[in-house]
């Protein structure tokens, strides 16, 4: 099957005070028509920055410096502005992790709804408010008659994140970019908020490209999930072998520090000693190797590619590329990592 | 809101009361007194004295202040110590000249600000960007005696192009080409400080929206750059603008002191300075009067407006 979107070893870098300072490198991915593929990591990482350049949000200081991002047979990062425009909102949508702030605070919710229905279906007023009626009553929002006409401040958080999926759905986009969606929300909103994405999702064939520090939301959502650490791919793999076996030390602690249930209550929670190195001074060799209880010299000197280590599983590791074999069950995590 | 807005008019009675009570003391703590001022100087004390008697000035301050205030509830603002005119026909016949050269300055003003001011903030640390800015700061500190004069003597004097002063040339009040004339210059003069100042605001206004999430929003929609910027930023940007231009209303009765000094326009500054200089403080009690009322009024004003822009703000 022919990949919808193939982001193929992009280096982000901002202008910040006359230097370039480099976010996001050598990051692959491809998403496939209508699946759902997780990215988690660290705050800092560049998943929010990896999303942005693919709809061409970078702002003026950013720019993908290197690689590609295909969407179907066109580059995004060599198209023309306003073939850019074409494709956002319409061919790929996008949500964002602050539903309070997200929406304008002077339009109505039918203004805003409207805009982009106009713009892309090139619908007339009338047509273009009857269906936006339409998509709000489909992402449950009640009273969607008079909702149009209210402003974001009388919505509540769980209800603006509706706004914004209808919105980002009206025009049935073939990927849509979730950036943390239900971060903001309280728990049983996140629930519905994700299953009300999966059913819509179902309905129209999209594929969703979904973001979260949330291992739990991932297990629940994604069929494919890709790990980032410090601006890099560190491991793809699809969600079962991913939670079963990690192979990356950094994902490994990544498990391990999920609370399970079942295990004992004085048992400490495992967590990643150290924290993410900044943007400016990443270390040299693997960008791991600073807290990975595995590192050797070579960690430290040479830079890991990212391998496949089966199909469709890739790690970026000198330890898996060397031995191959070593898994998680060598050794138990909890040891590790605390 | 209309329980709202008769709540705050009735506030306004005791400010109103209040701030009366202030400039009453400060105006007859000025050293000097209208009766020196008007009589001439080589008169009997006898004279001066009993012109004073007149005018009620030996009666104590706050039967003074009474009197005025007995006056005011019958509609009535007193007459000139130095034209004995009726004060409310003076100010009737300033208001107007000023009006219209303060409105057509703040006008002028927002014409010119309002596009440099976009530019600015969208295009932040541009060449445009300084030059926007580093002009704004010359049009904010040029002194308008200065400016007026320069503009005077250059197109006035040098150039006899338009006309040095006054409203209108004698004889011909009703042209309205002759009018114009007489409007470009104080208007510029006035129209730079104006400008200068709301590009600043627009600027910084519109820089404190661009980076807020909703564009983002917008532009992920697929919208040009120009509607992201003219519809959803500056509406937002223009809300705290519309406090700033509320805030503007009373000088627009109050007149611009030196320019119309400058220009010879028979305005409200013209009369405040005049009043001033000859203690006349009937006329400087209404002036003060008309001031502190539209300044309460532009308060309530504004409020109101911004609860129309601002669908979050709402009056019960
Ligand atoms: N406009 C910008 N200018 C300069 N640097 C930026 C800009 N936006 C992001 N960065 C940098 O890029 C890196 C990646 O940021 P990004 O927002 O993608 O992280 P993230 O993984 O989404 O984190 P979070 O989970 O907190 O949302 C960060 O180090 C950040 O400082
Ligand atoms: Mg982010």
């Amino acid at each position: 099957m022919k990949p919808l979107l193939e982001v193929n070893q992009i280096q982000i870098a901002f202008e910040s005070d006359s230097e370039e300072v480099i976010s996001v490198e050598e990051v692959s991915f491809s998403v496939n028509p209508g699946e759902t593929i997780g990215i988690v990591g660290e705050s800092g990482c560049g998943k929010s920055v990896t999303s942005l350049s693919i709809m061409g949000l970078l702002g003026k200081n950013g720019k993908v410096n290197k690689g590609q991002i295909l969407f179907g047979e066109e580059d995004l990062t060599k198209v023309s502005n306003q073939r850019i425009r074409d494709i956002r909102g319409n061919e790929i949508s996008m949500i964002f992790q602050e539903p309070m702030t997200s929406l304008n605070p002077v339009f109505t919710i039918g203004n805003q709804m409207i805009e982009g229905i106009k713009l892309h279906l090139k619908m007339n007023p009338k047509a273009a408010k009857e269906y936006a009626v339409e998509m709000l009553k489909k992402v449950g929002i009640p009273r969607a008659n008079e909702i149009m006409k209210e402003y974001p401040h009388a919505l509540s958080g769980g209800m603006r994140q509706r706004v914004m999926i209808a919105m980002a759905l009206a025009c049935k986009p073939k990927l849509l970019i979730a950036d943390e969606p239900t971060t903001a929300l309280d728990v049983t909103i996140q629930a519905q908020i994700l299953e009300l994405m999966k059913t819509l999702q179902k309905e129209s064939n999209t594929a969703i490209m979904l973001i979260t520090h949330d291992l739990g939301v991932i297990a629940e959502t994604a069929d494919r999930v890709i790990v980032m650490y410090a601006g890099q791919v560190v491991e793809e793999a699809d969600v079962f072998t991913l939670f079963k076996e990690p192979k990356h030390p950094y994902t490994q602690g990544l498990m391990a520090s999920i609370p399970h249930l079942e295990y004992e209550s004085e048992q400490r929670l495992a967590s990643i000693p150290g924290s993410v190195p900044s943007i400016k001074h990443m270390p040299a060799g693997c960008r791991f190797h600073t807290r990975c209880p595995y590192a050797t010299e070579r960690c430290e000197q040479e830079q890991p590619r990212l391998k496949d280590v089966q199909a469709g599983h890739k790690v970026r590791c000198w330890l898996t590329e060397e031995d191959g074999l070593r898994t998680n069950s060598d050794q138990p995590k909890e040891e590790i990592f605390t | 809101m209309v329980p709202y807005i008769i709540r705050r008019l009735l506030i306004a009675i005791p400010v109103l009361f209040g701030v009366m009570v202030v400039n009453f003391i400060i105006i007859n703590m000025a050293p000097g007194n209208p009766v020196d001022m008007y009589v001439d100087p080589n008169s009997s004390p006898e004279l001066l004295e009993m012109r004073k008697e007149q005018l009620g000035l030996n009666d104590p301050l706050y039967i003074q202040f009474f009197h005025w205030l007995g006056n005011l509830a019958q509609g009535n603002l007193g007459y000139s110590f130095s034209t004995y005119e009726p004060v409310s026909k003076m100010i009737f016949e300033r208001i107007g000249p000023t009006f219209e050269l303060m409105g057509l300055a703040l006008l002028a003003g927002l014409i010119i600000a309002l596009p440099i001011g976009i530019l600015s903030a969208v295009k932040q640390y541009s060449k445009l960007d300084y030059l926007a800015t580093g002009t704004s700061f010359f049009g904010i500190s040029i002194p308008h005696f200065f400016l007026g004069l320069g503009l005077i003597y250059i197109f006035a004097v040098q150039l006899q192009i338009l006309p040095a002063g006054g409203m209108s040339t004698l004889g011909s009040e009703d042209n309205f080409l002759d009018k114009v004339q007489h409007l470009i210059l104080p208007v510029i003069v006035l129209a730079v400080g104006i400008s200068g100042q709301y590009v600043r605001y627009v600027r910084a206004s519109l820089l404190e929206v661009l980076g807020q999430d909703y564009l983002r929003t917008a532009r992920a929609k697929g919208l040009k750059e120009f509607v992201v910027t003219n519809k959803h930023a500056l509406k937002n940007a223009l809300i705290p603008i519309i406090t700033i231009i509320g805030m503007e209303i009373p000088f627009l009765l109050g007149g611009a002191v030196i320019t119309e000094q400058i220009f010879q326009w028979p305005g409200m500054g013209q009369l405040t300075i005049q009043s001033i200089m000859s203690r006349d403080y009937p006329t400087l009690m209404a002036l003060n009067l008309l001031t502190a009322f539209m300044v309460l009024f532009a308060n309530l004003l504004t409020d109101i407006v911004y609860s129309f822009v601002d669908p979050r703000i709402k009056y019960k």
